[in-house]
């Protein structure tokens, strides 16, 4: 298993070093040149060769590359243009928001999706399944933005139930943050929930169409068992992979979220950093997310290769 | 037996609905089960017996069928008692086997939680106990080294050990009936002696009382008491078995018994003979016609396979380093005339359909020389290949997977005349039709799709397509197995008539030694890879010399249930791999010619 996973990192590892290469030069074909902007209002040619030479800008490209790659190993990603710090500390700061975000919208779309998925799969083309796949629909289809401001208006400013914006720690004030997370989370899961819910709904269907469940009903196994023991546990299998896919999309999908409900994360960070032309900044958040795309696609493939006892035994 | 019966079936019917309304496939089924009892059902695919074993049980999704009468088992009707109560008798006082061992048993749970699962649900034990018991059972199936065993997943057994953490999952909670829904229909035919054999032990031992169900009348003759046949969802005749295959009175039951394949019944014969065909009304059997002796082994061969070997690399490790190989088949080497049909047999993994394949470069042999039709088939560049291909067609098991759903039979028939640009789209239909005739389906077939047609009509439209290239020779790979035994004959027939009037060259890869009886002129016995005995047909048949071909013809259930061949050795050795790690030399085998062309090889 550890040579399993250890293998599937080196495979990471080019797939990282092409990111790298596609987000250094992001920064070479965007307009403007950024050593204008540092040098200030006067322009003075003295500094500007200054700076060239200090960025290494007067050197081959390839060499550019070099440096700049050995500055991200050392954690280095610049310095914001916009407020002065190193971008690996903003990242630091708002990237955990984010995950809490994500973390919490994950837990609720499969707490929503998978049951549903169960049960409209058990009463196949009953009511429960059409309603079921009814609000599956409207749930892919009902944009975040939209959704998030009807909440919004409903919950906060009407209800006045809970906060329309803001953030708290997790861990200094749990009950605050929960309070102020639940409604992007719920907004930022529904897409999920959706997929996940067809997705188990399908994988449910062909496993209990197989020969093992009816094994199991022979054996006079009650339904419950039947269907969540025998049939979920290997309709799971496809359920856990796609989760740990859909994980990344969480984080794409947390930028429009951030922003409707003015939370301080990572999406927040990019749409600012985009705006202000902070290209250091926007570099560090796409090589961030990247990694987070493929650090899921690698747990993806384990627990793939964990829950199924076949695939184990080929290790 | 004139005990109280445990299973009294009275009436049973069972409907599923069809085009808006009720479509009967089960009518009138009553029969009785006495303790200690073998009852067998027997029929074709679609006569109802499968469905009966399952309305019994109650496991026929509900809202999507309809049954009524009733079926008493101590003092109730267990099709009206409640679901919960049902659930009691499901797998406690019935238990089932089913027919596919590869995926009856849940992939993902190690056999023993399986087992114990219906010892805590329904003797009410811990998990230790369990446990305890669990290992009981498996050794009781004579699972070697069980306690081991208990942590393993089922894609760790062989087929044939499948099928008996089957049994002893069904036999776990000591049940009354077991229901054997055709559980050795799927093995390789000496498995299936060891699982008859198994059944009928642990049956004396346990005094449990059997319902099989199959649609061979071997096996029936093998294990059964009573019989009952089945055709079209009526029960037609029912009796002590003896009775049934010695003065069946219905024509179906005998057009049935004619039509099973006897091994033995061409002794003395050179030529291939064609089989009876009963008709299907009267009962009345007409013996089929040999083959023309002007057909058959002669002048120079038309494939010549020497020394092919063919190997799968095994990976594994940090760097996949190759560790080892499949060695699917090992140094063999065989001769082929135009018109004659050489006939491989032997069990799953021995090698005999990468044989066939390897041959006309389906998978890419490792070593060795084929000569097909002048062609050296291992250096030939792709262009050549396809034209290569105009000599050998492949014929292929399933008729049900190889045709394409949404190609028409015509364009299905005629697309590889096409592909191979022989001539024009006039001229393929006009030899579509010519062919669809041949193959003894009509010209109107043409229009129509797969899905219309059953089992045996579409593989005589994989005939027809394999015909259109005009071939020389025809790897047809288990190519009859699928098909109920009426079809099975009818579709033999027909290969023996086209070989007759086109001169084709069959190799002919099958692991039914009775079939083979019928349609070969020459066979070779392969055992993992390796060709351990070839020759004439009646020299393999009538003098068998090789230890491997004796214990294949042996295994063959005999159609006479005065003969039963009880206690064969229960044999409990896993299937024997033909992994080799790196680096293995395979022997140098040595052959004895026993008689002119009977090879035989000697360890």
């Amino acid at each position: 298993m550890t040579s399993y996973i250890a293998k599937r990192l080196l495979v990471a590892i080019p797939t990282l070093l092409i990111v790298s290469v596609f987000v250094f030069l992001l920064q070479k074909l965007l307009p403007g040149d950024p050593i204008l902007a540092l040098a200030g209002e006067e322009r003075d040619p003295a500094t500007i060769e200054f700076l060239r030479a200090k960025y290494h800008l007067n050197d081959p490209i390839v060499w550019q590359y070099i440096y700049w790659f050995r500055d991200l190993l050392h954690g280095d990603l610049g310095i914001s243009l916009r407020t002065n710090q190193p971008v690996t500390e903003l990242i630091a700061e708002k990237l955990p928001v984010t995950i809490q975000l994500a973390v919490l919208a994950m837990i609720i779309a499969m707490g929503i999706g998978i049951p549903a998925g169960i049960l409209a799969a058990v009463r196949k083309n009953s009511a429960l399944d059409v309603a079921a796949n009814l609000v599956a629909l409207s749930g892919l289809s009902v944009p975040n933005f939209w959704l998030g401001i009807m909440l919004i208006l409903l919950v906060s400013v009407n209800l006045g139930w809970l906060p329309a914006s803001g953030y708290a720690p997790l861990f200094s004030d749990p009950v605050r943050a929960l309070e102020t997370m639940i409604m992007p989370a719920f907004v930022l899961s529904t897409p999920l929930a959706a997929t996940l819910m067809r997705h188990t709904r399908s994988a449910m269907l062909g496993a209990l169409k197989a020969d093992y469940v009816r094994t199991a009903r022979a054996k006079g196994l009650s339904p419950r068992v039947v269907v969540l023991e025998h049939g979920f546990r290997n309709a799971l299998l496809p359920i856990v992979t796609l989760s740990a896919l859909l994980f990344g999309d969480l984080l794409a999908g947390a930028v429009l979220t951030e922003q409707i409900f003015t939370i301080p994360g990572f999406g927040k960070l990019i749409v600012d950093a985009v705006f202000n032309r902070d290209y250091a900044v926007v570099q560090g958040v796409v090589l961030c997310t990247a990694v987070g795309f493929i650090l899921m696609n690698l747990l993806a493939d384990v627990l793939y290769v964990l829950l199924n006892p076949r695939m184990r035994a080929a290790l | 037996m004139t005990s109280e019966p445990i299973l009294s079936v009275r009436d049973l019917g069972v409907a599923f609905p069809d085009r808006g309304g009720w479509k009967s496939v089960v009518r009138n089924v009553s029969f009785d089960i006495a303790p200690c009892e073998t009852v067998a059902i027997v029929g074709e695919s679609g006569s109802g017996k499968s469905v009966t074993s399952l309305a019994l049980m109650r496991l026929l999704q509900e809202g999507a069928s309809r049954t009524e009468g009733t079926a008493i088992m101590g003092g109730r009707d267990l099709l009206t008692i409640p679901e919960r109560e049902m659930r009691d008798v499901r797998g406690n006082e019935i238990a089932m086997i089913f027919q596919e061992p590869m995926t009856s048993l849940n992939p993902v749970f190690t056999i023993g939680r399986q087992i114990s699962e219906v010892l805590i649900r329904h003797r009410g034990m811990d998990k230790a106990a369990a446990r305890a018991e669990t290992v009981r059972t498996l050794e009781k199936v004579r699972i070697p080294n069980a306690a081991a065993r208990f942590h393993a997943y089922p894609h760790e057994f062989s087929g044939g050990m499948r099928q008996r953490v089957m049994i002893a999952m069904a036999l776990a909670s000591r049940p009354k009936l077991l229901i054997a829904d055709e559980p050795t229909t799927a093995l390789d035919v000496t498995i299936q002696g060891e699982i008859l054999d198994l059944i009928k032990t642990l049956q004396d031992e346990e005094g449990m009382s059997v319902l099989f169900i199959t649609h061979d009348m071997g096996v029936v003759a093998e294990i059964a008491d009573r019989t009952l046949v089945m055709f079209r969802g009526e029960v037609v005749e029912e009796g002590p078995t003896g009775t049934i295959f010695q003065s069946g009175k219905q024509p179906y039951t005998r057009a049935l018994l004619a039509s099973v394949p006897r091994l033995g019944s061409m002794n003395g014969e050179a030529a291939p003979r064609r089989f009876s065909v009963v008709d299907a009304a009267s009962g009345i059997a007409a013996e089929g016609r040999p083959l023309s002796s002007a057909i058959g082994p002669a002048g120079s061969p038309i494939l010549s396979v020497r020394n092919l070997t063919t190997r799968f690399p095994i990976r594994s490790g940090f760097f996949s380093r190759q560790t080892g190989a499949i060695h699917a088949v090992e140094n063999v080497s065989f001769d082929l005339r135009a018109g004659e049909t050489l006939a491989i047999v032997g069990e799953s993994g021995c090698g005999k359909s990468t044989t066939g394949r390897s041959v006309i470069r389906l998978v890419e042999p490792t070593a060795g020389t084929i000569q097909l039709d002048g062609y050296d088939v291992r250096a030939l560049p792709p262009a050549d290949l396809r034209r290569m291909r105009l000599s050998a067609q492949m014929i292929f098991q399933d008729p049900y997977a190889s045709l394409n759903p949404r190609m028409s039979v015509g364009e299905t028939v005629a697309e590889p005349f096409l592909a191979h640009q022989l001539g024009t789209k006039a001229a393929a239909r006009a030899m579509t039709a010519d062919l669809l005739a041949r193959v003894g389906l009509g010209a109107e077939a043409m229009d129509r799709y797969p899905h219309e047609f059953s089992g045996g009509q579409r593989q005589r439209i994989a005939i027809a397509r394999a015909l259109s290239l005009k071939p020389k020779v025809i790897v047809a790979d288990e190519a009859v197995s699928a098909l109920d035994v009426s079809i099975k004959v009818q579709v033999c027939n027909l290969l023996l008539d086209l070989q007759e009037e086109m001169g084709l060259a069959y190799l002919f890869i099958s692991h039914d030694m009775a079939v083979v009886e019928r349609m070969s002129h020459r066979v070779a016995v392969m055992y993992l890879g390796e060709i351990v005995e070839i020759g004439p047909r009646e020299a393999i048949f009538e003098n068998p010399q090789h230890a491997y071909t004796r214990k294949l013809m042996a295994a063959v259930p005999i159609l006479d249930p005065t003969r039963r061949q009880m206690k064969r050795l229960t044999n409990t050795d896993e299937l024997k791999s033909p992994y080799r790690p790196i680096g293995y030399q395979a022997p140098k085998r040595n052959y004895i010619e026993v008689s002119p062309g009977h090879l035989v090889q000697c360890d």
